[in-house]
């Protein structure tokens, strides 16, 4: 066993570059369903929680199977692809045309976009008399950059009729170390507020203001310690320390962040891409009703007919357990979303049309 | 790399003339002796020079990259093909949070030193001594939680009543930072570096020779006037070394100070305030460590790292100087 999977995974390392000296990997050899080998992946780090945790289940369900992904980010994931070193990439965002060619070169076949994993980002505050807050990209973009410095001020107060907001002074607390949750609430600033947003977006915080902690558990134990507080979280930071979480007025009033929130606003992206290449044009602009728009949707990018087809089982085995309603379901206590039903039914087609 | 080094220095030959005036050539045991311990400083030199090579071979690609003076920058963006880093403000962050928890750790831990080997009753000096040196035993990461979660509250009403009273003066302007701030990293740091100085101050003060303070006391002195005439100048030197030792050790903490500090966001304005957050020359590479991707990154990391280890080696070379100046003047 340990020798097959041995030589499945030097077979493997082979990827697209010759595809004759891959035919070593057998198949079968374990649980229905469960392929042989060593998968490598590498790419976003804004799913490499949800990724690992599906892999871990993976492995115990499947015993013959490794799959060994490096959080490394979107580019050098898509590089890699492009290169023909890893089986499949995780990309926040779709290729551009350049690249789709590229990878349709190393592939022998078009490459598909799989949106696999939807990661959201709330905004959390610590007022303790206040029970439910709206803001909106605008209000928030002049809190974190320290233009908005009271709770009662009247651009807060204009989204929150009837509420009594305390006259607290606002801490604003970010991340200190690059994140992919900063990347991802920054450009969604960027893209909304964009007047108001004047600094850069990216993993590092650009802002001018508040105080800068270790992680998402060191901003949650810092904000929570101050009332006042306002900080952006993933969103299961938020409910285990218990801090308020803000809805979001994307125009067409408030949304809470919700499974259902977040597969709305996934819901209401047009697909780009033609039948079973699922890349979207996710939307942070949204006005769709009920749709949370801080979000951010991460793609497997897979080729759509592999070389070898050992490989293409093992993908195709993978990324059906990933996109299993039971695994996407678990991924909430990490904080993700599960896709919502139609993506997910889409997703299920195209991974089966993986040969 | 350092490993290997180290055998092939303790297997070469000692050079004739000097390794004969240190060993009795005709004792096996004495050459062994001689050759191990020769060996062991050796080894240790060449660990240390291993690891300067490596930092500065791995930074001087970086620091080429460079967009802005590198000594005298405050900003930190280190991705992409133009990046832009300077150390500024982990210079000062570092150094000021270090000099604080001197200014508090060394009187304290002098005194307590004192107390120990001179007032304190026999059945009292070896308990708290040993309860000092435990102080030295808990893990950084416990001062970390423990700073952030039970002192700081205990702090931050004297940080409050500072910015207040004092805001006028620079160094106590009042900020927005709320969690970690300089001085609060200082006071931390102060409380762990104390065992450092009390432990090696006690040992010094206790070989004062008795001649010398019961000369003191028969000329009439005081208890505090035989202390400041004979225990303290003959401990001085000791005392020092300590006190070097401890800030090295407060220069380069990195776990504790990483769980409190609160970072400056990169846009913010340039205070002189202690009670302004900042991260150190370590907590800043800690906390980056997971997203080192690229060699140009991490470069820049190191050349940061290179910094603290020449600061380091400066101060310590520095001490050494104040020790051998004062030895003359003692003795």
């Amino acid at each position: 066993m340990m020798i097959v999977a041995m030589s499945g995974a030097l077979a493997l390392s082979a990827c697209g570059t010759d595809a004759t000296t891959a035919a070593t990997t057998t198949s079968g050899a374990g649980a229905s369903g469960c392929p042989t080998g060593t998968l490598k992946a590498e790419g976003s780090s804004a799913q490499k929680n949800a990724i690992e945790a599906a892999i871990k289940s993976y492995q115990s369900r499947c015993s013959g199977a490794t799959v060994n992904y490096a959080a490394t980010g979107s580019g050098a994931g898509i590089k890699q692809f492009i290169a023909g070193q890893v089986d499949f990439g995780g990309s926040d965002s779709a290729l551009k045309d350049d690249e789709a060619k590229s990878a349709e070169a190393t592939c022998g076949s078009p490459a598909w976009h799989l949106p696999m994993v939807t990661g959201p980002v709330g905004i959390a505050y610590n007022l303790p008399s206040v029970p439910s807050l709206v803001l909106n990209a605008d209000v928030a973009a002049r809190i974190f950059l320290g233009q908005i410095t009271m709770w009662n001020d009247p651009a807060i107060a204009a989204l929150n009729a009837g509420v009594t907001l305390p006259a607290t002074k606002i801490s604003v607390f970010f991340r200190s170390d690059e994140s992919g949750t900063t990347d991802n609430f920054t450009k969604y600033l960027k893209a909304v507020a964009g007047p108001s947003w004047t600094v850069d977006s990216g993993k590092k915080w650009n802002g001018t203001v508040g105080e800068g902690k270790p992680q998402n558990a060191g901003v949650a134990t810092a904000a929570k310690g101050i009332e006042g507080s306002i900080s952006y979280l993933e969103w299961s930071y938020i409910t285990q320390n218990k801090l308020g979480l803000a809805k979001v007025d994307n125009g067409s009033g408030p949304v809470e962040l919700t499974s259902t929130s977040v597969g709305k606003m996934v819901e209401s992206a047009t697909q780009k891409g033609t039948g079973n290449d699922l890349s979207l044009t996710l939307d942070y602009a949204t006005t769709v009703p009920g749709a949370y728009p801080i979000n951010l949707v991460t793609y497997e990018v897979v080729c759509s007919t592999y070389k070898d087809p050992a490989k293409a089982k093992l993908v195709t085995s993978f990324l059906t357990h990933f996109s299993s309603d039971e695994v996407q379901k678990s991924l909430e206590s990490l904080g993700y979303a599960p896709l919502p039903a139609t993506i997910s039914a889409k997703v299920k087609a195209a991974i089966a049309a993986v040969g | 790399m350092t490993a290997s080094a180290a055998p092939s220095a303790l297997g070469d030959p000692p050079a004739p003339t000097w390794a004969d005036a240190l060993t009795v050539p005709s004792r096996r045991g004495d050459r062994w002796f001689g050759l191990a311990s020769r060996g062991a400083g050796v080894s240790v030199v060449a660990l240390v020079s291993l690891v300067g090579v490596f930092l500065v071979s791995q930074a001087i690609p970086a620091l080429a990259h460079d967009q802005v003076d590198f000594l005298t920058s405050r900003e930190w963006s280190v991705g992409g093909d133009a990046p832009r880093f300077g150390i500024l403000e982990m210079l000062w962050t570092t150094t000021t949070a270090s000099v604080i928890a001197m200014a508090i750790a060394v009187p304290i831990g002098v005194c307590v030193a004192l107390f120990l080997t001179e007032y304190a009753p026999t059945w009292l000096r070896r308990t708290a001594a040993t309860l000092v040196d435990l102080l030295a035993a808990v893990p950084s990461i416990v001062y970390g939680l423990w700073g952030l979660v039970v002192f700081r509250p205990v702090v931050r009403p004297v940080e409050d009543w500072l910015s207040t009273h004092l805001g006028w003066f620079p160094l106590f302007a009042p900020t927005g930072i709320t969690g970690g701030t300089i001085m609060f990293i200082g006071v931390v740091l102060a409380i762990m570096i104390l065992p450092i100085v009390t432990a090696i101050s006690r040992e010094v003060f206790a070989q004062t020779p008795t001649p010398h303070k019961e000369g003191a006391l028969a000329l009439g002195a005081t208890k505090w006037e035989m202390i400041r005439t004979a225990v303290l100048p003959f401990g001085r030197p000791g005392v020092v070394s300590a006190a070097m030792l401890a800030l090295g050790r407060a220069l380069g903490e990195t776990i504790a100070v990483t769980f409190i500090v609160s970072t400056l966001a990169a846009g913010s304005g340039w205070t002189w305030s202690l009670l302004s957050g900042g991260e150190t020359f370590a907590s800043r590479i800690a906390n980056n460590a997971a997203e080192f991707d690229s060699p140009q990154k991490t470069g820049a990391f190191i050349a940061a790292g290179l910094v603290l280890f020449i600061l380091t080696f400066v101060v310590n070379a520095v001490a050494r100087v104040v020790i051998e100046r004062r030895k003359a003047f003692t003795e």
